[in-house]
């Protein structure tokens, strides 16, 4: 390949100010990660519990104590940004959703995934 | 493409060569199993919420029982297959080094599937008994 003079590149993220709709394909991305990690907890959990009630019981009580309840609350709120998210993503498909309403659709995610949570753990708590 | 052995551009080097005929394969996985894990997600959560507040050995009859076995079975496998392509991308998109890419693109296919055995043969030795 002929050798080419350096070339000024284009402008990356850093140069943009930050917008809902670019934090919101962020925070998509960064819940995928947490959700692959976390699978390692849904493995140990089910492991676990086919290992038997001895190995069981002490996974359960890591999961309801403070800390294990922080994660779940977190990993609840991944998964659901993650699907919110994915279902903008399924109305991109069709070619639909690109303009201006883009940004209501951004904020709907994350609204809806914080709301979403707290209404399935407070539904948790209920039926429990 | 830093080579200096040829003059020809990279699009020459490539020209006619033609398809893989999969390009669209992961795309269409990707959504796929994006697709069938709304519902699973939402049945593996009906499953939790059946183990809550239950001691070690009425959880694991709740785990045990066929049709939440089943739905937890489905969730992981469709959402580990869902997990390792998104993660390819991730790898694609940031791991440039051609070496540290593959060994990156091996591990992330192994840990896939490591979980994947993990959690359903957790579940079938669940729901057949010890």
């Amino acid at each position: 390949m002929i050798k080419t003079k350096t070339r000024p590149l284009s402008p990356h993220l850093s140069i943009y100010k930050p917008t809902i709709t670019m934090t919101m394909s962020i925070v998509h991305r960064i819940t995928g990660i947490g959700l692959y990690a976390g699978t390692v907890l849904l493995a140990i959990w089910l492991i676990a519990a086919a290992s038997g009630a001895q190995a069981f019981a002490p996974v359960q009580q890591f999961m309801a104590s403070p800390f294990g309840r922080i994660i779940l609350l977190g990993y609840t709120w991944a998964i659901i940004h993650h699907a919110l998210g994915g279902i903008r993503h399924f109305i991109w498909d069709t070619g639909a959703g690109l303009g201006p309403e883009r940004y209501l659709f951004a904020r709907l995610t994350l609204i809806g995934s914080l709301v979403m949570t707290v209404g399935l753990w407070v539904l948790g708590y209920a039926v429990r | 493409m830093t080579s200096t052995s040829t003059m020809k551009t990279p699009t020459k080097l490539v020209r006619g060569l033609g398809s893989s005929r999969s390009g669209t394969d992961h795309f269409w996985r990707q959504r796929l199993t994006a697709l069938a894990n709304i519902p699973l997600t939402i049945g593996f959560l009906c499953v939790v919420y059946a183990t809550l507040g239950k001691d070690a050995d009425a959880a694991r009859a709740v785990l045990a029982r066929p049709f939440d076995a089943f739905i937890i079975g489905l969730f992981v496998i469709s959402g580990v297959i869902h997990m390792k392509i998104g993660m390819q991308v991730i790898i694609e998109d940031y791991i440039h080094g051609e070496g540290s890419k593959i060994i990156a693109l091996a591990l992330n296919t192994l840990f896939s599937l490591a979980i994947g055995a993990a959690c359903v043969f957790a579940v079938l030795k669940l729901t057949f008994g010890a």
